[in-house]
């Protein structure tokens, strides 16, 4: 059986480490937060200006001054501190931040990322993901293994307008692991999920990769 | 030396204002949004702007009232997915965009106010955004370079400002204001609590008065959220054990 959203935020929070500074973004990469284990101090950073990103806010504690870089209200941490957007992306391409989970359209078996763009689609920006991918230690994806219509989304090649050349670390999806030598082919099986089984993550995906023996 | 402090939003842009000008606006989101004076913005009438912020607004709020009221002819942003009307008139080449990654954004702006014309960057390498722009080789890495950025007026909106202009920002409504403070020709700043000189602690000034070129307390400040998440006080936390 392919792993839920939570199951792959939960996989995918296995990646932390103790004392790390993480930005997670928008969607499935938000629920890692969740699967922090007991007893690990990760302190999160928002782009927008935050380190130390609290939970959400009960309906008293609302304010419109904090919010999170996916523009949701949050509260702050005895530990927090605000700044510029200038200073978070000094953090951030500075190479301060440790990891940053992401989600994505394609990752390339060579480790590019294109999640921005869709031409003549979708206009909305890059926002902070370009930065985060050229400056962040290490960059773990998050995403569906296959587009709504089947079409798989680790490729040899992406075909959409990258976001970065060869930033990718690791590739966590609803099927399996991959991990990704920078710069080299062929990505690496990892794990499968429960029940799926090698044929069937072999059709599904349109990168070459080689199988761990863990996965085998 | 004439008063900084004006009384309205409107007198604050008096003499200011031109069609064909470019404009930053400081904000993340709607979050910390110079509000008063882009409402000031859109009643004067001004057009053709280029307007330089990190979004656009939504579609009744913020910079959007300025597209719906067909003032801007580009943008320069990182983000623009929350507001439909950008998307109609960007795809009908009724409006110019320039997307520049959030960071090299927040970098353009600093960089221009501190009198540093180009950069080099990581960020963008082998993308879109690199195109046509000067790449070089530095320690075996590959860096874009990017232009200094300013403007003819920057708007910024500050939560607490004195009579010399000095600034301090509250929480992560500060974002792009520091920056978009020092790179305009004129910066105006709209703050929610005007301070009397000496008031605000020396020791904790986000933006010195050197950057502000006029000040006035915002008649109202809406302040709206985009995305209301919640918790019940009962829950620990709904985005996890963080801080717990």
């Amino acid at each position: 059986m392919a792993w839920t959203r939570d199951q792959m935020a939960a996989r995918a929070a296995t990646e932390l480490r103790d004392g790390f500074y993480v930005n997670l973004g928008i969607g499935i990469p938000t629920l890692v937060a969740n699967y922090i284990p007991t007893g690990m101090q990760v302190t999160l950073q928002s782009e927008n200006g935050m380190l130390g990103m609290g939970p959400f806010p009960t309906e008293d504690e609302i304010d419109a001054d904090l919010i999170n870089a996916g523009k949701q209200t949050i509260t702050e941490l005895a530990s927090s501190s605000y700044f510029s957007s200038a200073d978070s992306f000094a953090m951030i391409r500075g190479g301060h931040i440790d990891l940053s989970i992401l989600g994505a359209m394609q990752v390339a078996a060579n480790g590019d990322l294109a999640n921005w763009m869709v031409p003549g689609k979708m206009v909305k920006g890059m926002g902070g993901a370009m930065d985060l991918v050229a400056g962040v230690k290490r960059v773990v994806v998050v995403m569906e293994h296959s587009e709504k219509s089947g079409a798989p989304k680790l490729l040899t090649a992406c075909t959409l307008p990258l976001t970065g050349q060869k930033v990718v670390d690791l590739v966590v999806t609803e099927l399996g692991v991959f991990s990704v030598d920078r710069g080299k082919s062929p990505l690496t099986l990892l794990e499968l999920a429960p029940d799926v089984t090698l044929d069937e993550i072999r059709a599904r995906t349109g990168a070459p990769f080689e199988v761990a023996k863990a996965a085998a | 030396m004439a008063s900084k402090l004006q009384k309205t939003a409107a007198d604050a842009l008096a003499g200011v204002l031109f069609d064909g000008m470019t404009i930053m606006a400081g904000g993340f989101g709607l979050c910390g949004i110079p509000e008063n004076l882009i409402a000031a913005i859109r009643a004067a009438g001004v057009k053709d702007l280029t307007v330089v912020s990190n979004n656009c607004g939504v579609d009744d709020f913020g910079l959007g009232i300025l597209l719906a009221g067909g003032q801007i002819r580009k943008m320069i942003s990182s983000y623009v997915g929350e507001n439909k009307l950008f998307a109609e008139l960007y795809l009908s080449g009724q409006l110019e965009l320039e997307f520049n990654p959030q960071g090299t954004l927040a970098e353009r702006i600093r960089a221009g106010g501190a009198g540093i014309p180009a950069f080099f960057t990581k960020t963008g390498v082998g993308t879109l955004v690199a195109e046509g722009k000067e790449v070089r080789e530095f320690d075996g890495e590959l860096y874009v370079m990017e232009r200094g950025l300013t403007a003819d007026l920057s708007i910024v909106k500050a939560y607490r400002g004195d009579h010399e202009g000095n600034l301090v920002y509250r929480r992560t409504a500060r974002n792009f204001n520091p920056m978009m403070a020092t790179a305009g020709k004129v910066t105006i700043a709209e703050v929610e609590e005007l301070c009397v000189t000496g008031q605000l602690d020396k020791d904790n000034i986000h933006t010195p008065g050197i950057y502000v070129d006029r000040i006035f307390k915002g008649a109202v400040f809406e302040k709206r959220i985009e995305q209301r998440t919640v918790r019940k006080p009962e829950e620990v936390s709904s985005l996890g054990k963080v801080g717990a």
